[in-house]
């Protein structure tokens, strides 16, 4: 993949200008970064946006290292030949990781005040009440995304089924999502949904 | 804001917090930051912590990073928002770091190759059980369960089915319901008093 200087500067600046739109966390993000890589840029593949959202849920820590992943995969495609694929990955990984979080962890530092002190007014009840049908959507989204590439790629109608039942057990029951994971990695390493 | 609870003693000792609590946060850190920070710890009381988690919602940004800056800046001001954010990624940034390039270095195989792309199937399920789960919440809200629901589907529309991008459609919805939930929640308090 030939990526420049100047898709880096793209890639960073579509970082930092959605964090302040990430209302409701990183996952809402997820369907305007599959658009933004794949769709429009063909930057990433369906493989590396899904195992890297993967590795991210199946590893501790907050859901917008989801987001650092993507510019992991993204620094490993844009890694010139003759150099370290791991200097470039980790490069993306912290990079976009910090756009990501600048713009809003400044935000909140300046707003926080604010909003403490008129929390309960009726303004503040409304935005925060008002955008959580919104939220849900674009979070809903994000699975239908990855699920829908995932089943364009490997045309193996098990991914809607395996994707269903975890759906309803993590709405249905209180197991852990490690559990989950573990399974999805079984049945992977199976070969029963094929591969990319 | 009267009892706010004892706080952190030191910066380190904020950081060590949020990092521990950050390692034990496998999708979702807000049941882990509760009993990290409320009860063991008590540097906090049950009461500031949900009123503070409620604030961390309204801003946009991923909820336990707001938390992390409110909490962190609220006890030792820009350095501490600095050093609470640096205690919530720093550890699992690394650890995921060191997963991906274990992954990356066997992904030829085929059973590795097949466990990550399961392990994807995986995750797009929890996302979806997860905004599920979020949805039951709305039954209380002020549009009334079915309103709110119909948001939630004409969202999913635009951006599922119809591929709009994220910002126009979250202008467009979001606005809306915000603006409709304001009226019915005015319109309520306006009819409450005059009983």
């Amino acid at each position: 993949m030939n990526i420049s200087f100047s898709d880096w500067l793209t890639v960073l600046l579509h970082f930092a200008s959605m964090s302040v739109f990430a209302i409701g966390g990183a996952i809402a993000l997820i369907p305007e970064f599959h658009r933004f890589f794949i769709d429009e840029h063909a930057w990433l593949t369906e493989a590396q946006f899904s195992s890297g959202i993967a590795l991210a849920q199946a590893s501790p820590g907050p859901n917008a290292l989801m987001l650092a992943m993507m510019g992991w995969n993204f620094g490993i495609n844009a890694t010139p030949v003759g150099y370290s694929h791991y200097a470039f990955a980790i490069l993306g990984f912290v990079s976009c990781l910090l756009c990501a979080l600048t713009p809003s962890c400044v935000l909140t530092f300046t707003a926080t005040r604010w909003v403490q002190k008129n929390n309960e007014k009726m303004g503040v009840v409304a935005f925060k009440k008002g955008l959580a049908p919104v939220v849900i959507g674009s979070m809903l989204v994000s699975s239908w995304v990855i699920v829908r590439g995932d089943f364009v790629l490997a045309n193996n109608w098990q991914i809607w089924l395996i994707a269903l039942t975890t759906l309803l057990l993590v709405w249905g029951t209180k197991i852990h999502i490690l559990w989950l994971l573990a399974s999805g990695a079984a049945i992977g390493a199976s070969g029963l949904l094929g591969s990319f | 804001m009267t009892n706010t609870g004892e706080g952190p003693k030191s910066l380190a000792e904020l950081y060590w917090a949020l990092t521990k609590l950050a390692l034990q946060g496998f999708g979702g850190v807000f049941p882990v930051a509760q009993r990290v920070l409320v009860e063991e710890r008590k540097w906090f009381t049950p009461q500031f912590f949900l009123e503070e988690w409620a604030v961390a919602q309204v801003l946009p940004g991923p909820n336990i990073v707001n938390l992390s800056v409110m909490l962190g800046s609220r006890c030792f001001g820009a350095m501490g928002a600095f050093v609470a954010v640096l205690g919530i990624f720093s550890m699992p940034a690394l650890l995921l770091i060191l997963v991906a390039i274990f992954f990356e270095q066997f992904r030829e195989y085929p059973a590795v190759a097949g466990a990550l792309h399961g392990m994807g199937v995986v995750s797009a399920g929890l996302i979806g059980g997860t905004s599920l789960k979020m949805a039951g919440s709305l039954k209380t809200h002020p549009l009334t369960f079915f309103g709110a629901i119909t948001f939630t589907v004409i969202t999913f529309i635009l951006l599922a089915v119809l591929r709009f991008p994220l910002i126009p459609v979250l202008l467009v919805m979001g606005t809306s319901s915000v603006f409709l939930t304001y009226w019915k929640i005015k319109h309520s308090r306006v009819a409450k008093g005059s009983e």
